[in-house]
């Protein structure tokens, strides 16, 4: 159920529930640049993943992260080192 | 590209601000006339943006034994600790402290910053998860960043949250750093270390506690937060500074146990920094010796944070969470909050400016600070600066 575009998608309903006018928010949106998200922001969007998959993901996997679509691969690239493939 | 370019963003909204004079991000003391009042520009002000809690800056005691260590030691150590060896007065202000405490090996650091990184630094590697709150300073993540730890957040002040990602991390929780601060320096409030504790007991973990703005400040006999709430005993490491109470720069950790000396010869922010000068060490001994024996500052200083809390209060200002030596004050826009920062100046008071994303939950905030040298007389100062402000400030209170 972990698949990457499963994530992306819940990556971009978070994202258009916390940035007001976000409507135009997609895959490859910087999430910095174009979307002004601070680092806090991006914390808090993934303790928010954490815990709609009641899973434990640590803020490093934030490390060169840009993109929703880069956000969702690290993080079943962080799944799959931890636990196999998922 | 250039390696500027990636702060061009930074940098055109810090010059935006930075045009005003004086600047909230550049704010120079032209003059400091004792712990508790200055001049800025042309204007006096009361100081009341500063972690001078107990107000010990210009302490008699303490410059008189800084004065005698620089003529005695000399300026600066000119090296570190492992290198080219502690003074005498490293090692008395280490063993003094631990008795202050109770706990038997203390760990004295360049700064608080440092301190962080030498002990969380080092004790989190790899291999580690560490579970901080949420709000935590800057100084534990990039502790955290510098060890390589996993980091895992918990939303602010919630054990209950604690224990969920506890719960999630299966037979890694045992040896999980949690990690807390006592006062929170921005909005003042503090953690629920019994309610902490009472998860470390159940599921395992170390525990540190980042006393920085709490040492001196809480407790019966100021040893922070953890005294105050009665759980010494469960924190394995308590971190602090000597930038704040203690009126002068350094940090420490003391250990619950002296496994942590093992410490002195991996930690790299440790080992590889110069050593505080004689100076400093004699004014924290000095002071660290005024803390244990005057508990009447600790009284002044609560009693000044409760009238300021009150009359703030009671103009229908939007206040942090509960009494403390920090009063936030929220002022609704980035825009408001620059200009209400400004006109507090002119009426001669000075406090931080505190922005998104620094504060939690991005809200804008002037965060005063209340010192036990502020006389009675002052905080009124300071409350009728906010009551000549408040109609200026539209806020649905
Ligand atoms: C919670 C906390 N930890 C550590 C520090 C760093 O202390 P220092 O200023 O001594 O480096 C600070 C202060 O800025 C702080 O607020």
């Amino acid at each position: 159920m972990f698949t990457q575009d499963v994530i992306l998608e819940n990556v971009l309903v978070c994202l258009r529930d916390m940035i007001p006018g976000a409507e135009t928010v997609g895959p490859d949106s910087d999430m910095v640049d174009d979307l002004g998200l601070e680092s806090v922001k991006m914390m808090d969007l993934l303790m928010k993943l954490e815990d709609d998959y009641d899973l434990s993901i640590p803020i490093n996997i934030l490390m060169d992260v840009r993109t929703p679509r880069q956000l969702a691969a690290s993080l079943i690239g962080y799944l799959e080192k931890r636990n196999g493939p998922v | 590209m250039g390696l500027y370019d990636k702060f061009s963003r930074l940098a055109a909204e810090r010059s935006s601000l930075q045009s005003l004079d004086p600047s909230p991000f550049g704010t120079r003391i032209d003059v400091v006339y004792s712990s508790t009042r200055g001049r800025i520009g042309g204007t006096d002000v009361i100081l009341a943006g500063t972690n001078n809690y107990l107000g010990l800056t210009f302490d008699e005691d303490a410059i008189e034994a800084a004065r005698h260590a620089l003529t005695v030691e000399g300026t600066g150590t000119t090296g570190s600790r492992m290198a080219n060896g502690s003074y005498g007065s490293h090692s008395a202000l280490e063993s003094e402290l631990a008795t202050f405490l109770n706990r038997p090996s203390v760990m004295v650091f360049s700064t608080g910053y440092v301190a962080n990184l030498g002990i969380i630094g080092t004790l989190a590697g790899p291999r580690e998860v560490v579970l901080l709150d949420a709000d935590c300073h800057a100084s534990i993540y990039d502790a955290c960043t510098l060890g390589g730890a996993e980091i895992i957040r918990f939303h602010h002040n919630d054990a209950k949250d604690l224990e969920r990602r506890m719960l999630r991390l299966g037979d890694r929780a045992k040896d999980a750093l949690i990690i807390v601060e006592g006062i929170y320096s921005m909005l003042g409030d503090v953690a629920p270390l019994k309610e902490i504790v009472d998860v470390k007991r159940r599921l395992g973990g170390f525990l540190l506690v980042d006393e920085a703005h709490s040492f001196g400040v809480m407790g019966a006999n100021g040893r922070g937060l953890a005294e105050e709430q009665d759980v010494e005993d469960d924190v394995d490491i308590i971190l602090g500074t000597f930038s704040k109470s203690l009126a002068a720069i350094g940090g420490f950790a003391a250990g619950r146990s002296s496994e942590m000396e093992v410490l002195r010869y991996a930690s790299r922010p440790y080992i590889f920094t110069a050593s505080p000068s004689p100076s400093v060490v004699a004014s924290v001994r000095s002071a660290l010796k005024t803390i244990a024996a005057r508990p009447q500052l600790r009284e002044k200083l609560w009693s000044n944070a409760q009238r300021l809390y009150d009359g703030l209060a009671a103009l229908g200002y939007s206040m942090g969470p509960r009494v403390s030596p920090v009063v936030p004050v929220m002022v609704g826009s980035k825009e408001q909050g620059v200009k209400f920062w400004r006109a507090l100046i002119d009426q001669g008071v000075y406090v931080n400016l505190v922005l998104p994303p620094a504060t939690p939950s991005g809200v804008t905030l002037v965060r005063c600070s209340v010192s036990a040298a502020h006389t009675s007389v002052q905080i009124d100062q300071i409350i009728e600066a906010f009551a000549a402000l408040r109609p200026s400030l539209k806020l649905t209170a």
